[in-house]
This record gives C-alpha cells, sequence and structure tokens, in this order.
C-alpha cells in the first residue's frame, strides 16, 4: 500500500456492471517524506467515505478490486482506509 | 520479499473492515548495505516490528492473505520477519 492525498472526484454514470455507485476519487501518491510523486490515479473507494484534501492509503493491482463487493470489477486502485496521523520522523505530509 | 526498514506507522479508524485492528508499517526500502532506496510501502505486521528495525516484507497478495488467514482480504504487503544481521558475500 502507498499513501496518497485526495484531490478530486471522478463522476461516471456509464459504468462496467459492477462498478455503479462506487465513488471513484482522484488520488496524488506521496513519498514517504509527504511530498507530491509521481502522476494521480484514480482510485474506487472501497471505505465510501474519503473525499477531497484527506490522506488515505491505496493499494493497487489484484487487490484493489476485493475492497468492493463485487470483488470481481475492472478496478486496479483502491482506497483501504482513511489516515489519521502519520508517525514518521521524516514525515512532513500532515495528518490529513 | 523485500528487505526494508521501519520509518513510522499510520493510525487509521476508517478503513475496509478486514484492517481493523491491524498494526500499519511505513517500509521504507533498503539496499542489502543499509542504504535507503527509492520508494516505501505501509505494511500490515505480523511480527512485532517496530520502529527502526530492519524487516522482511512480503509483497504479494495471496501469500499475504494465507499469513493473515482470509481468503479475501484486500493486502498485498505483510512483515513476516524481523531481521537480526545481513550477510553478503
Amino acid at each position: 500500500m502507498l499513501l496518497g492525498k485526495v484531490i478530486g472526484t471522478v463522476v461516471s454514470t456509464q459504468v462496467y456492471k459492477g462498478l455503479e455507485g462506487v465513488p471513484m476519487l482522484l488520488v496524488q501518491p506521496l513519498a514517504k517524506d509527504g511530498a507530491e510523486k509521481g502522476s494521480p490515479v484514480v482510485c474506487a473507494d472501497g471505505t465510501r467515505m474519503a473525499g477531497p484534501g484527506e490522506l488515505v492509503y491505496y493499494e493497487g493491482g489484484r487487490e484493489a478490486a476485493m475492497t468492493l463487493n463485487p470483488w470481481f470489477v475492472p478496478v486496479d486502485h483502491a482506497i483501504i482506509g482513511i489516515v489519521d496521523g502519520v508517525q514518521a520522523p521524516q514525515w512532513k505530509g500532515g495528518p490529513a | 520479499m523485500i528487505i526494508g526498514k521501519v520509518i513510522g506507522n499510520i493510525h487509521s479508524t476508517i478503513n475496509h473492515p478486514f484492517y481493523d485492528g491491524k498494526k500499519l508499517l511505513v517500509v521504507e526500502r533498503m539496499e542489502t548495505d543499509g542504504k535507503a532506496a527509492a520508494g516505501y510501502l505501509v505494511a500490515v505486521d505480523r511480527a512485532g516490528a517496530g520502529a527502526g528495525e530492519t524487516v522482511l516484507v512480503l509483497d504479494e497478495g495471496n501469500g499475504a492473505r494465507q499469513v493473515l488467514e482470509s481468503a479475501d482480504g484486500p493486502v498485498r504487503s505483510v512483515i513476516v520477519g524481523v531481521v537480526d544481521e545481513i550477510n553478503e558475500s
């Protein structure tokens, strides 16, 4: 899993079956010090509670789809949880 | 598996139910000589690791689910050992 910051939402009404109603969020990946790193990715929101501005952790690959029900859906990144705080000396990204 | 160094922990109250009560650590990738490598990952701890320790991280989903005894947990990275020493010849 990696840490990321939610920077926006993606709205789609015509989706593959199984993805109806699944929130899609734009997530900016963060480096280990909290700096932005790489291009934003679209994540399915497995918590269904994340929103713009929040710090989250997300999983990529096959495991991403397993956050959802049904799980056999075409998803490659999904938010697993919302971060309340990071305790790491080199972290400068803030708690949320 | 990869070798890494625990650089911190994260806490979270809103998460996928599979992660309820699981300890999450931030692990920096590490070269075998102890230098920090590029990249990091957030992993579930199953070895009782703590900040500053060198750890062995399994970064593969099916093995991770086996370790965590779950058939459908959305998990890939698990700390499966604390490294005492690395001997490179």
